[in-house]
């Protein structure tokens, strides 16, 4: 008697020497599913509690990124940015002003280049803190560790906003430099934020890293090795966790990174508790890049004399740019034919790079194994789905 | 020891729990709408358009260039050019907006319109509890909702404000001087000559000087 309503399809499955066999259950999580972060779709096969298959469907949350890039000027796809990875608009306007720069041979003031640094790195924190919530929040501590990293967030949110104008779509940054200069009190202000927030991180590990019911939690649950990591083009800290050395800020010392002594946390196992480590690791790194970048800021022009708002061509050519954003590595692949628009404009989103090994990572799992796992990849589906 | 870390983490919720009753930056919470923040000067929200003077219709900065509209990332901004010009603040006269709307339900304030307009005339405004049950009377606005005094603009972004009225004011200035230093020469021309001056002395120049707002 099939009492399962009609959408989940039930399959026997053979026994080979009589035992008793379960059902297989498919399973369609999302895109409605509160841990999907998103709009998110994953067809699970279980075999009781376990993973046998699991196949992510994307595009929920397509609205074509590319095209319009394609159809629009230049400058009017910064603010289009701030829309791919909502939480983390800073760095994605840098990776694309940085691939506009060098299309266009502009050249970045120092001012400018320490801003940069700085809002990245405070990006880089709020989006740790939240997802390092958000992870917690997957594995059923609901709401003290999302609130306390919410509580953290807010007061880089406000740092945004005095200095863009807007908290989470900030649209900040301009081919050559940025859009405006920092307001008076800001530095002061930034500053504090930083001192304070090592107190936070102890407390966050306070409360969580020691935490016996993480740990049983995490450890060795969605274990992506080495040579998988490398082979998937994994990025970030994804890949750190898995013990690969390849952070874009000191392979590529783009901006000014290669002024700051910070080191690059690595993982040992790769599982999901050395993914929530690296992230607190890297955060206590960005501070130590915050705290010199916020004390030798120097005066001067925030924007390159030759760059132009309106009637900005850049000569015919093709370029990349690419960052570290905190998910990884973000890139803006742009080819231009002279005229004002360019001629193809590609996204290399982190997210969706690193969803790619979600089956690899969750087979032979329980069902409820894949909701962490999924949360410790740190997706944002404005950023997957484009 | 076994629960040690579930012990620890208790006592760092516990002092926070605690310290809300001791520490007034520990309640984070604010309770909207009863209580509110102050907004911060870079805030923005949806665009306006600047007029000077008490009259909205002859102080509207708006020249109806179209720029904005071309520049506009979801097109969100239509404007239609009047055939009837009107004197701009330095006296010149410009074209002006027939019909200019913008869609708040389609625009993403990002700002841009604000950087590329070379006349300041159009500017981000603060307001935010624009919630409404009518989407085209409401959320669909048109030049007399948009049009709100420099007053207010210098009100909601006072540093913001001072530097474009200070950067009108001397562009005001250097006009009016050179009016005036053409008005001596056109007397002196005709003091020295008796025979009328070529007409191209005479002509304005067409192209309204760009103003340095793109330079910062």
């Amino acid at each position: 008697m099939n009492t399962v309503a009609s959408n989940f399809e039930i399959r026997s499955k053979a026994s080979p020497n009589g035992e008793m066999a379960g059902e297989l259950l498919e399973v369609s999580m999302g895109p409605q599913h509160p841990s999907t972060h998103g709009v998110f779709r994953m067809d699970v096969v279980l075999d009781g509690e376990r993973v046998l298959k699991l196949k992510p469907v994307f595009g929920y949350l397509h609205r074509n990124h590319e095209k319009i890039g394609e159809g629009t000027t230049y400058l009017s796809s910064m603010p289009y940015t701030d829309r791919l990875d909502y939480f983390c608009s800073l760095t994605n306007n840098w990776a694309y002003a940085l691939a506009v720069e060098k299309l266009a041979g502009l050249q970045v003031p120092e001012r400018a280049e320490y801003i940069r640094v700085i809002t990245a790195e405070l990006t880089r924190l709020q989006n740790h803190t939240c997802l390092a919530g958000f992870l917690l929040q997957d594995m059923g501590a609901s709401g003290t560790p999302l609130m306390y990293a919410f509580r953290e967030r807010e007061k880089i949110l406000d740092l945004f906003e005095a200095l863009t104008g807007a908290r989470m779509m900030c649209n900040y940054m301009r081919f050559g430099g940025c859009r405006c200069d920092l307001p008076p009190g800001w530095l002061e202000q930034a500053k504090k934020v930083v001192a304070e927030f090592p107190r936070f991180l102890e407390e966050f590990e306070a409360l969580l890293t020691e935490n016996e019911i993480l740990m049983s939690r995490t450890q060795g649950v969605g274990v992506v090795p080495r040579e998988l990591a490398v082979n998937a083009s994994l990025t970030g800290p994804m890949l750190r966790a898995s013990g690969v050395n390849y952070d874009l800020r000191k392979v590529d010392k783009y901006g000014i990174y290669d002024r700051f002594p910070f080191r690059v946390p690595l993982g040992d196992h790769g599982d999901v508790y050395d993914r929530y480590m690296v992230r607190v690791l890297e955060m206590r790194e960005s501070l130590k890049i915050l705290e010199p970048a916020m004390r030798d800021i120097p005066a001067g022009p925030i924007v390159d004399a030759k760059a132009k708002l309106r009637g900005f061509r850049p000569k015919a050519g093709e370029a990349y740019g690419r960052i570290e954003a905190p998910k990884g590595e973000l890139g803006f692949y742009l080819i231009s034919d002279g005229s004002p628009n360019p001629y193809r404009y590609r996204v290399r989103p982190p997210s969706l790079i690193n969803l790619t090994v979600l089956e690899d990572m969750c087979l032979g799992h329980y069902v409820a194994d894949v909701v962490i796992i999924l949360g410790s990849v740190d997706i944002v589906l404005g950023e997957v789905d484009r | 020891m076994l629960g040690e870390g579930i012990i620890k983490g208790m006592a760092a919720t516990a002092k926070n729990f605690l310290g809300s009753y001791v520490q007034e930056e520990r309640l984070t919470t604010v309770q909207y709408p009863e209580e509110r923040l102050p907004q911060k000067e870079a805030a923005r929200n949806f665009p306006f358009l600047v007029y000077d003077g008490n009259d909205w219709q002859k102080g509207l900065r708006c020249v109806a260039c179209q720029i904005c509209e071309k520049e506009c990332p979801p097109k969100c901004i239509y404007i239609v050019k009047d055939a009837i010009k009107k004197p701009d603040y330095i006296g010149k006269l410009q074209l002006q907006p027939k019909v200019f709307d913008i869609d708040t339900s389609v625009c993403m304030s990002c700002q841009i319109c604000v950087e590329v307009c070379p006349f300041d005339a159009i500017k981000m405004d603060v307001e935010f509890e624009l919630s409404t049950d009518d989407r085209f009377a409401k959320l669909l606005l048109k030049k007399e909702d948009l049009a709100k005094p420099n007053k207010y603009y210098q009100r909601i972004h006072p540093s913001e404000a001072a530097e474009v009225d200070g950067r009108l004011a001397a562009e005001k200035a250097k006009a009016e001087a050179k009016a005036k230093a053409d008005a001596e020469a056109k007397a002196k021309a005709a003091v020295a000559s008796p025979k009328p001056p070529p007409a191209s002395a005479l002509k304005t120049p067409a192209i309204p000087s760009p103003a340095p707002a793109l330079a910062k």
